[in-house]
């Protein structure tokens, strides 16, 4: 498998505060990566300076080998990079549908589209007049990753699904993950929750403040190693 | 028959108070922004087609196409070279910039038109009117200049409601950095959005222009009667906009009914009494747009 | 998180310094050789140079707003007008000395400008900014209508007669002067108070300064009040100078224009800024009156030049090295 995402010994900061230390991360094409860690270790920064929305003050990201500095957020998109941020980030004056929508902005051409999306979480297909502002968490987080879809992205940036929710919901959401990556998109997935996280992902990388402590296959990692990597702790 | 006379002409010269109005409020809808500059490029575009029709010997109507397209990419040019920097320098930037922009066009129109009232000319057209009762004729060009206004208007609501850039300037308008993450080019948005607040400004600028005379200094009154219309209508709601410039239109024709020196003040008074027990305005509007 | 361990270890609080003290004196000495002055010039400088004081005097209000404030208004010069008709209506009128009209008229703009506050402060920002040029349009409108001050073409000040014109001006002079030290002291004084404190803490955070209890909207008023005081101070100081009042330049918005470039190129936040500002624009008006309009069209675009590029002005281009009259907390590890 080559690489489709190379995120090679970035630094980054915000301000004098640095949240990142020469971090790689690498995923294949067609593969589900899960980044995990805790409160503040910088995941959510990993994803951020895959968007664009953050710029690495040292290292690269690449995709499919292209550099992608200079590559302003809203570009990254249409060259197939799309993230359903954390904390969801929908457009509350807008409906569901014109949420979605709006996540087909750049008119990326591939198998998602609304019928799909309203196949994938038939939940949000009854919402689709409504305002989102007036959702549940749960229907929140389906709308946001929806509207991710809709780019058509090669690669998907998942950043804690789970924030908030209840485990049943948080099950029923991850349960759509396969139909996603059976389109052939690469996933990269931020998580808090490790079990869920190892359910989903080929592969699990763990952060500790802005450095990798642990990664290995998903179906093969240590728990007691993964569990002392994810607090910092010697095992 | 004079007060009516005097309420049908309010109503007729509050569309175009409303057209004025609706670009200021698009743009503080789609970033924020008050532009201190929008009454003065309302003159600046009167003042162009007044030269097209000195000129050229254009009529008003047909120099309107020639000075909205430009005053589109002004705005667009505008929004990009100096509008886009001052967002990003605190909330009192855009403010300083739009006034300094406003003092600079001021005068250089000054410099280069003098003070001299000028009024541009419709021909026969500008007396043209139409009979309604035996006392009460209503203009044909004021009808016409309230239609386009509220047309435009209407339009303008079409166009943030259903197209694909409408959507995307009212999600820019919630969350930037989230419409960035769609795809969403904000700098480029936010210039389409000067730019339809420009054309549409350029209208109501001709229009008045055509309807009573104007002067380099007229882009004041301007922009407070646009800015008085989107108070009493209530922020962020196009059709209360609408409403707001008919209830100025109609205190300043009947003010100015009472007394010609009353005109203007009377339509700051129902602006400071509708301020001071309707802050949200006659139709306030959940949404912003 | 981590940001924890890094605050410094030892933290000293000091405000001032070598410069401050340096600044004190620098200050006393340029007040005394002003107030001699009237001594050695002609009364054509003494006049020129009330005119400097007013804008100096502008110039600290509206950074006293906007600066510190966070307040944008355009129309200040309701507060320049209200002050210049209070003098001549209580000094020609009633009969009022005037260099007693003078503070009379500033308290009057005060007392006017505290009810106006509630209205003005239902609008935020631009908006804000147009609803004070409303304002100021509605007290000129107002004004032209009453014959008693004028109406349209204004009035004189008359209340001078019997004092020599040499030592009207003098003494118009060393009031002017007086008021400069008054409103640049006092808004140093108000910044270094509590209340200065609480304005730091509204412009940087208006959110977090609402939550934190500080009575936001208490302060602002209180500016708000101050500021309209001051530009009564103002507009007398004008008045007095010229003898003469019309509501078309007293409530012109051209007012607003100035004293926003003062503030602008001088350095916005800031006691020195406006200062500075003022004796740039002053120099400024000086050698470029000819040019015309072309000159407001030169500050115009000069002022948007130092917003996008300098945003912190003249003075801030020395600002860090030397703060010779300093309102903020500095700290410093040891
Ligand atoms: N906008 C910001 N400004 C300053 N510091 C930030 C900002 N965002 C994150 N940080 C800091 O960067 C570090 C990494 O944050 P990040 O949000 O990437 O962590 P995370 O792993 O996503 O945490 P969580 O699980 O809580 O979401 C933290 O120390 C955080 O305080
Ligand atoms: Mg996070």
């Amino acid at each position: 498998m080559s690489a489709l995402l190379e995120v090679d010994a970035v630094d980054v900061s915000y301000g004098d505060a640095q949240a990142l230390f020469g971090l790689s991360v690498t995923v294949a094409e067609g593969e589900t990566l899960a980044v995990i860690g805790a409160n503040g270790a910088g995941k959510s920064t990993l994803l951020k300076t895959v968007a664009g929305v953050v710029r690495p003050r040292r290292g690269d990201v690449r995709l499919d080998g292209a550099s992608l500095s200079g590559v302003p957020a809203h570009r990254r998109v249409g060259r197939g990079i799309a993230m359903s941020p954390e904390g969801r980030r929908l457009f509350p004056s807008l409906t569901v549908e014109e949420n979605l929508l709006v996540g087909a902005h750049s008119r990326r051409p591939g198998p998602w589209a609304l019928d799909a999306v309203y196949a994938l979480f038939p939940l949000v297909a009854e919402r689709r007049a409504r305002s989102a502002a007036n959702l549940s968490g749960g229907e929140q987080q389906a709308v946001a990753i929806g509207r991710a879809l809709m780019a058509n992205p090669r690669l998907l940036l998942l950043d804690e699904v789970s924030l908030g929710l209840a485990p049943v919901v948080v099950a029923q959401l991850y349960a759509a993950l396969p139909q996603i990556t059976a389109q052939g998109t690469t996933v990269l997935v931020v998580e808090q929750d490790v079990h869920q996280a190892l359910a989903v992902a080929d592969r699990v990388q763990c952060l500790l403040e802005g450095r990798t402590v642990l990664e290995g296959p998903a179906d093969r990692v240590d728990t007691a190693a993964l569990s002392a990597a994810y607090f910092g702790v010697d095992a | 028959m004079s007060w009516v006379n005097a309420v049908v002409q309010g109503i007729l010269l509050g569309g175009l108070y409303a057209l004025v109005a609706a670009g200021l409020s698009l743009v503080f809808g789609v970033m924020r922004i008050v532009n201190l500059a929008h009454g003065v490029l309302a003159v600046l575009a009167a003042f162009g087609a007044y030269v097209l029709g000195d000129t050229l010997g254009l009529h008003p109507f047909l120099a309107l196409l020639v000075v909205v397209p430009v005053m589109a990419a002004v705005g667009y040019g505008l929004q990009r070279g100096l509008l886009n920097r001052a967002l990003g320098g605190g909330e009192l930037a855009p403010l300083l910039v739009t006034f300094g922009l406003a003092v600079v066009l001021q005068n250089a129109l000054l410099e280069a038109f003098s003070a001299d009232s000028r009024r541009l000319d419709l021909g026969s057209l500008g007396t043209a009117s139409i009979p309604v009762t035996d006392g009460l004729a209503v203009g044909v060009f004021p009808l016409l200049a309230a239609v386009t206004g509220v047309v435009v208007i209407a339009a303008i609501g079409q166009f943030l409601a259903r197209t694909a850039t409408g959507r995307a300037m009212r999600a820019t308008s919630d969350d930037r950095d989230a419409a960035a993450l769609m795809g969403i080019d904000g700098r480029h948005l936010y210039g389409v959005a000067t730019a339809i607040a420009l054309a549409t400004v350029a209208i109501a600028g001709v229009f008045l222009g055509a309807r009573s005379t104007f002067d380099p200094a007229a882009g004041g009154t301007t922009l407070i009667f646009a800015f008085e219309a989107v108070v009493i209508g209530g922020l962020g709601s196009l059709w209360g906009t609408l409403l707001g410039g008919v209830v100025l239109g109609v205190a300043q024709a009947v003010g100015a009914a009472v007394d010609p020196a009353y005109g203007v003040l009377a339509g700051h008074v129902v602006f400071l009494v509708v301020l001071a027990t309707r802050p949200r305005g006659l139709l306030p509007s959940a949404v912003t747009a | 998180m981590t940001a924890v361990a890094q605050r410094p270890a030892a933290v000293r609080v000091r405000r001032g310094g070598r410069a401050a003290w340096a600044g004190a004196g620098l200050a006393v000495v340029v007040v005394a050789v002003l107030g001699y002055l009237p001594l050695l010039t002609t009364r054509g400088t003494q006049v020129q140079l009330v005119g400097l004081f007013s804008l100096v005097v502008l110039g600290t209000m509206w950074n006293l707003l906007a600066g510190y404030g966070g307040m944008v208004s355009i129309g200040q010069q309701a507060y320049i007008g209200i002050g210049g008709y209070g003098l001549v209506y209580l000094a020609s009128t009633v009969g009022v000395d005037p260099f007693l009209a003078v503070p009379v008229a500033a308290v009057v703009c005060a007392v006017v400008a505290w009810p106006i506050s509630y209205l003005a402060f239902r609008l935020a920002g631009g908006y804000f900014a147009i609803g004070t040029w409303v304002i100021a349009e509605v007290v000129r409108l107002l004004v032209t209508q009453v014959d008693a001050l004028g109406a349209g073409s204004g009035a004189s000040l008359t209340g001078f007669a019997g004092l020599e014109p040499t030592y009207r001006i003098a003494y118009v002079y060393w009031m002017s002067l007086g008021i400069v030290v008054l409103v640049v002291g006092g808004v140093y004084l108000l910044m270094r108070s509590r209340l200065g404190l609480a304005l730091t803490a509204i412009r940087d955070e208006p959110t977090a300064a609402g939550s934190l209890g500080v009575a936001v909207t208490r302060a602002k008023r209180l500016v708000y009040v101050a500021a309209a005081a001051g530009c009564g101070l103002a507009g007398a100081m004008v008045v007095a100078n010229t003898l003469r009042v019309q509501p078309g330049s007293a409530f012109s918005v051209d007012y607003s224009a100035m004293m926003i470039f003062i503030v602008v190129i001088g350095g916005i936040g800031t006691i020195e800024g406006p200062i500075i500002g003022a004796l740039v624009f002053y120099a400024l008006q000086d050698s470029l009156a000819d040019l015309g309009n072309w000159y407001l069209v030169v500050v115009g675009v000069v002022a948007i030049a130092v917003t996008l590029l300098a945003p912190r002005g003249l003075w801030g281009l020395t600002r860090g090295r030397v703060e010779l009259f300093p309102t903020g907390y500095r700290t410093g590890s040891r």
